[in-house]
């Protein structure tokens, strides 16, 4: 996908243009937070434009719920400036922050009913009593629940919960929603529901959503862009498209679908020399200096399985032999080792069953080869030294559970 | 051979109900003889059916004063006590301090420490600080040894605690008094329920350390220990059966609201919260 993809945000990029003076914006500026000598997030920077469903995509222990959380007010950061409107909050309590959270396993308060959930706010805020009624039958409305308005969260299922869980956070009307990933403990046909809806609500209220999740799959569908996080580090930050044919790091790559990495050698503005492999000109090669070592991805579906010696064209390519072959339905995949020793997943779509039985089976030679503007090229991550993560999030609660 | 597998085969259940029968007898027999009609002055030989003492329960002014004592006594111990004990909970497992660890343990010494010795401990406190034995003497004591149990009471509900709920309620606009009183507390209410129960039964129940610090006074335990030489008043087995049946209409009410309590727990604890705990008495 050379050209702009047709989402209109995709540009925003590097920096949303509504930043700053929207009513919803967020603003994290050389943000850290550290929790003994752990540093959970290292020095990031963000900009969250108004309206914008923005997400924090990560694995478990990357941050992504500690940032969440010091955007809430829940933890202060060791460092750096949280700026919501454009107004810093450093040192605003939760329950002053124009925010409301979505939690991973709603919290919802289980000795009040649902209607008494939902009004929990809107009571603090001293809203008029007929006003909170209406507000309150509105929203439980907007969710589907308006016939349990009367219940307790314990006789709800999951999904409903989470109904009534977004339903308190939304009635408020905050400025910014943050969501914890808040599909995490439904089961899939279920989540797979409840992502078209948020979405279709977040685009009805128009709220800035900053939500997070380790789930790729669910970032990619429902943002407007995305910040993938690693190790208390933002890797890379771009809409949804971006991240996946442009990924920035071989973490992301690696994070976002299946990606084939190949060691690659920048060997002029134009051009790079892949390892027992062809010297492909990109021009992406310009964003590096000659000589940097760094992987070329290739998406498991941009590569082209062929005989040896019958390769179509000059396109670039590569030998290996068939490992293993999966069939999944709409695809076979195949597992490719390849001259370095390195394994590459292969995707052919199932056109019929004739073209599926020529396809080459364990031990045949392949030639693999790709378009030159499918290939992309990345740099390894920093800190990938595959030291473990541990999750900082609720430290408090266990360390009370294990006395 | 054939009752004899029979036996065999249901001995659990037998046993059970001997051990059940061995347990509850004393209180059958009370609750008997609150209906004898006895000739002499001791209530140990059933000498026929009356109702007499039921009707007149309240007769005996000895017995009313000490009675209405403890009340008041069990009263005011499981407020300070369950009170004191929720604040102490409440540090124990909420705040990290020096010696948080040692303090866990040492508040349940005085559960381990034999009653004599804590109640001649406190006589001799008392006179010490040359304090005058009587209500106020006794409800320090009191208050003393029940604390423990309130603690205990109330830290097990604080361990399977979601502060989470806590964080929602901040995060929906509720300042930390609110959040205490429209949450916490709530979600407290059935430890701090049973351990004023609990602490109002020690209170009542208590002879030994009372014994000791009651100066002139004199709470029903003491009373019932006093009688006993001279013969005690039938009125007592009635108090004493009245006493039981409501200490087990509070007991049965406690433990649905604790299985209700739990049950909604349960259900919300899907993944991350599986808190074992241990109470260690």
């Amino acid at each position: 996908m050379e050209t702009s993809p047709a989402r209109p945000d995709a540009e925003r990029s590097g920096s949303p243009a509504a930043a700053g003076d929207g009513r919803g914006s967020v603003e994290l500026q050389g943000v850290t937070k550290k929790f003994g000598t752990f540093t959970a997030v290292d020095d990031i920077d963000l900009e969250i434009g108004d309206g914008e469903f923005f997400t924090m995509l990560g694995p478990s222990g990357c941050g992504k719920t500690t940032t969440l959380r010091m955007i809430a007010g829940f933890e202060q950061p060791t460092q750096g400036e949280v700026l919501i409107d454009g107004q810093d909050v450093a040192g605003l309590p939760a329950y002053k922050r124009p925010t409301n959270t979505v939690f991973q396993n709603y919290a919802l308060f289980p000795h009040m009913t649902l209607e008494e959930n939902v009004a929990f706010g809107l009571k603090r805020k001293k809203v008029p009593k007929d006003e909170i009624k209406r507000r309150v039958a509105d929203e439980l409305e907007r969710v589907g629940l308006s016939g349990e308005a009367t219940r307790k969260p314990a006789q709800l299922s999951g999904g409903q919960q989470q109904r009534v869980a977004l339903a308190r956070a939304l009635v408020n009307l905050p400025k910014v929603l943050l969501l914890d990933e808040p599909l995490g403990a439904l089961d899939l046909k279920l989540r797979k529901g409840l992502q078209v809806e948020l979405k279709k609500i977040q685009e009805e209220v128009g709220i800035t959503f900053v939500y997070v999740t380790h789930d790729q799959e669910e970032a990619l569908t429902m943002s407007d862009r995305i910040a993938i996080m690693n190790k208390g580090r933002i890797e890379q930050c771009a809409g949804p498209e971006e991240v996946y044919e442009k990924p920035a790091t071989t973490f992301v790559a690696g994070f976002i679908g299946v990606s084939n990495l190949l060691p690659a050698r920048v060997i002029s503005g134009s051009e790079v020399a892949i390892e027992d492999g062809p010297t492909v000109s990109t021009p992406d090669a310009a964003g590096f200096t000659t000589g940097e070592e760094l992987f070329a991805v290739v998406r498991p579906e941009k590569l082209e399985v062929s005989t040896p010696g019958q390769a179509p064209g000059d396109r670039p390519g590569i030998e290996g032999v068939v490992e293993s072959s999966l069939f999944l339905g709409t695809a076979t995949q195949l597992g490719v080792t390849v001259a370095d020793g390195s394994k590459l997943t292969v995707l052919v779509p199932n056109a019929s069953e004739e073209e599926r039985q020529r396809l080459p089976g364990g031990g045949a030679r392949v030639y693999l080869s790709w378009e030159p503007e499918h290939m992309h090229l990345v740099t390894e991550s920093p800190g990938e030294d595959g030291t473990e993560n541990f999750q900082p999030m609720q430290t408090q609660d266990q360390g009370d559970q294990t006395k | 051979m054939n009752l004899w597998s029979r036996i065999r085969e249901n001995a659990v259940l037998y046993i059970g109900i001997l051990v059940i029968f061995y347990m509850l007898a004393p209180i059958v027999v009370i609750a008997i003889f609150s209906f004898n009609d006895p000739t002499g002055k001791f209530n140990f030989e059933w000498a026929g059916f009356t109702t007499q003492y039921w009707a007149g329960a309240f007769d005996n002014e000895e017995i009313n004063r000490s009675l209405w004592l403890s009340i008041r006594l069990a009263f005011f111990t499981s407020l300070g006590a369950t009170i004191l004990g929720t604040l102490i909970a409440l540090a124990l497992v909420r705040y990290e301090f020096f010696g948080r660890k040692a303090a866990n343990l040492l508040i349940v010494i005085p559960i381990a420490t034999p009653e004599v010795v804590i109640g001649a401990a406190l006589l001799s406190l008392f006179v010490y600080a040359s304090a005058a034995l009587g209500f106020t003497t006794l409800l320090i004591a009191h208050i003393m040894f029940s604390i423990s149990f309130a603690v205990i009471v109330v830290r097990s509900r604080l361990i399977g605690f979601d502060r989470r709920l806590e964080e929602a309620a901040a995060d929906l606009g509720a300042a930390p008094l609110t959040t205490f009183f429209r949450i916490t507390l709530p979600l407290l209410a059935p430890g701090i329920a049973g351990a004023l129960m609990l602490t109002f039964a020690l209170s009542v129940d208590d002879f030994v350390i009372s014994n000791f610090n009651a100066g002139a006074e004199v709470t029903f335990p003491l009373y019932i220990f006093g009688a006993n030489q001279r013969g005690i008043p039938v009125q007592v087995n009635v108090i004493a059966t009245i006493l039981f049946a409501v200490t087990i209409i509070a007991m049965t009410f406690v433990i649905l609201q604790q299985r209700r309590a739990e049950k909604m727990v349960e259900k919300r604890a899907d993944d991350d919260k599986k808190a074992s705990v241990a109470i260690p008495i």
